[in-house]
């Protein structure tokens, strides 16, 4: 069972996930202490650990619009927890994939803060107001890249193929 | 059923003769841009090569571009020893399309590209930066990508999993008002298409107003396409594109001029008058939130910026220059220039731009992102309000979220550095 502990408006953009003055740290390893830093609740709630893994951050439209900085997915990609939108931006979604962050695209999603998720295959539940809602898959090329593990060992496959 | 310009780019990358919309193809790429990101992606480079125990050497050297320009320079010993280390790397790849920390040769990425002859039409490029959509102003398909997806760009030579895009056509006709200007119609076009609008789409431009316009109205477009969502912008190569690159850039070579169908199949239409167009503002925090200037008008500003990849360049100069030839910036308003590269500084420096624009008492800064991405240099005070030239809004976006950003054109910005408030460029006396 997921929970929703925080729900976001439209158009949350990488400045907010992940503000340009952090820019300089790049190692996936030292970017989740920036998550969400200037919503400081949300960002308090992330780096003291105040949730139970597989958690949701739900959102509305067009999430991570703004910059391609990977540090807007690693940051969040350091915690177990999922986003659930009504849609991503483009380049953050790719972002996802390559580095493995769960996203999820539900675009009639209704749930509120504290509701029970279950995230199924296509669809997701809401336990709490026993409501449904399909899920927008990833395209198969997409699928392919969260298959192999993520865009290094997927490109790593490739470049051996190539060598052989 | 004919071809847009980025299916066309995209078959001849892939070897093919056509490509459909949603297709999936692995173009190859003609050059790969980076800036101080690429400490990332050499990172997640060196991590591809991890026990595979081939050499670790990029695809091309020749067709990888780093500039340095996002915080030059630099801000903090952690963002010098990032450029220390992608120097390195540079050097022992042998990238020759490197741009340091230097007046005769820096600038901002999405300057230094076209600049530089490093872009022509049909190329396939893609950089670590959203707004590497700007380079469809020279007739490129052009987008970006993260740091992990580049260092796999580098290590295969080919973008991977790229679904062909569906392409939205611009038309803009018509004559554009005095200091009504390139800026003001990308910024009304996102107003109306929203911020999705043109999600995981291409915006190509079309119409009279384009055919007119040069390759820096053209960069301003193209360069605020991804503010609508957009994959990338394009303006079909025209005779304008091979002037720009022939005479400005200095590319000795035949120029192809790809263009598209007549029948080609679009997503959708959309038709903009540029005759009745006003300047347009974007207000806090979002780039769709687009106002034309007689709502927001009298709205007092601390902080006037002219710069940045949308409006740095030296034409943005002048019309600053012009503006606030003989008057002064208001007393409680500062006023930053931030010149998009080195080579269009030394050229306002020559012109005597900077004369005018100190006079005036604008602070003239060195070339690079400046405040644009709130990090380096121009921060804002808590409460206080921005009026920018640059392409972004967002909350925080200039280092402070207890701030205000608004977005408007260089005209503009000049009017209302004299004023104080966001003032219609139109209403202001011109003195020769
Ligand atoms: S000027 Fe601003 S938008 Fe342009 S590349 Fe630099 S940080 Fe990005």
């Amino acid at each position: 069972m997921s929970k929703v502990i925080y729900k976001l408006g439209d158009d949350i953009s990488t400045d907010i996930i992940y503000p340009g003055r952090f820019m300089a740290t790049v190692l996936p390893t030292e970017t989740p202490q920036f998550a969400f830093v200037d919503e400081k609740e949300l960002n308090k709630m992330l780096v003291n650990n105040e949730f139970e893994d597989g958690s949701v951050i739900l959102a509305n439209k067009n999430f991570g619009c703004g910059s391609s900085r990977e540090q807007a997915v690693s940051t969040l990609k350091g915690y177990n927890i999922s986003i659930i939108a009504k849609n991503f931006a483009r380049i953050f979604l790719q972002n996802s994939v390559n580095l493995g962050l769960n996203t999820i695209q539900c675009p009639d999603i209704e749930a509120n803060l504290g509701d029970d998720l279950e995230i199924k295959e296509n669809e997701v539940i809401n336990k709490t107001t026993g409501k449904s809602y399909k899920i927008i898959p990833l395209h198969s090329a997409r699928q392919a890249i969260v298959d192999a593990g993520g865009l290094i060992p997927y490109t790593r496959k490739k470049l051996l193929e190539r060598n052989k | 059923m004919g071809q847009t310009v980025v299916q066309k780019i995209l078959a001849k990358a892939c070897g093919l003769d056509k490509v459909a919309v949603g297709e999936i193809v692995e173009p190859k790429v003609d050059l790969a841009m980076s800036h101080e990101n690429g400490a990332l992606v050499i990172n997640q480079f060196k991590e591809i090569y991890e026990g595979t125990e081939l050499p670790v050497k990029v695809w091309d050297p020749s067709k990888i571009a780093i500039i340095f320009d996002h915080r030059v320079p630099a801000e903090s010993s952690k963002t010098a020893t990032n450029q220390m280390k992608i120097r390195n790397f540079v050097k022992e790849q042998g990238i020759t399309k490197f741009h340091d920390i230097r007046g005769d040769r820096m600038g901002i990425c999405h300057q230094i590209l076209p600049e530089n002859g490093y872009v022509r039409p049909g190329y396939v490029v893609c950089g670590t930066d959203s707004h590497t959509t700007s380079h469809g102003a020279l007739g490129a398909f052009a987008f970006g990508i993260g740091a992990t997806e580049m260092a796999s760009v580098w290590t295969l030579g080919t973008a991977l999993n790229v679904p062909v895009p569906p392409t939205i056509k611009v038309i803009v006709t018509g004559k554009l008002n005095q200091f009504v200007e390139a800026k003001d119609i990308i910024l009304y076009l996102i107003g109306k298409i929203s911020s999705e609008g043109a999600n995981n789409k291409v915006i190509e431009f079309h119409g009279d107003t384009i055919k007119n316009m040069n390759i820096s109205g053209r960069l301003t477009l193209c360069n605020m396409a991804v503010e609508a969502g957009a994959t990338s912008g394009i303006v079909p190569a025209d005779e304008e594109t091979q002037k720009y690159l022939k005479f400005v850039a200095g590319v000795q070579d035949d120029i192809d001029l790809v263009t598209p169908d007549e029948d080609a199949e679009y997503d959708s239409i959309v038709e903009i008058d540029a005759n009745t167009l006003s300047p347009q503002i974007a207000c806090p925090h979002t780039v769709d939130n687009v106002k034309p200037i007689e709502e927001v008008s009298g709205i007092t500003v601390n902080q006037i910026v002219i710069g940045s990849c949308t409006n740095g360049r030296l034409e943005d100069l002048k019309t600053a220059a012009d503006i606030l030839k003989g008057n002064k910036v208001a007393e409680h308003t500062r006023m930053l220039i931030f010149p998009a590269s080195g080579k269009i500084y030394q050229e306002a420096m020559k012109l005597g731009y900077f004369n005018t624009l100190m006079e005036a008492g604008a602070v003239v800064a060195n070339s690079g992102c400046g405040p644009c991405l709130g990090i380096h240099q121009g921060a804002l005070g808590d409460g206080e309000v921005a009026l920018s030239t640059t392409n972004r809004n967002f909350k925080g976006r200039m280092g402070n979220p207890k701030s205000e950003v608004y977005l408007c054109s260089p005209a503009v910005a000049a009017a209302s550095a004299i004023m104080g408030f966001i003032t219609d460029p139109r209403k202001i006396q011109l003195n020769d």
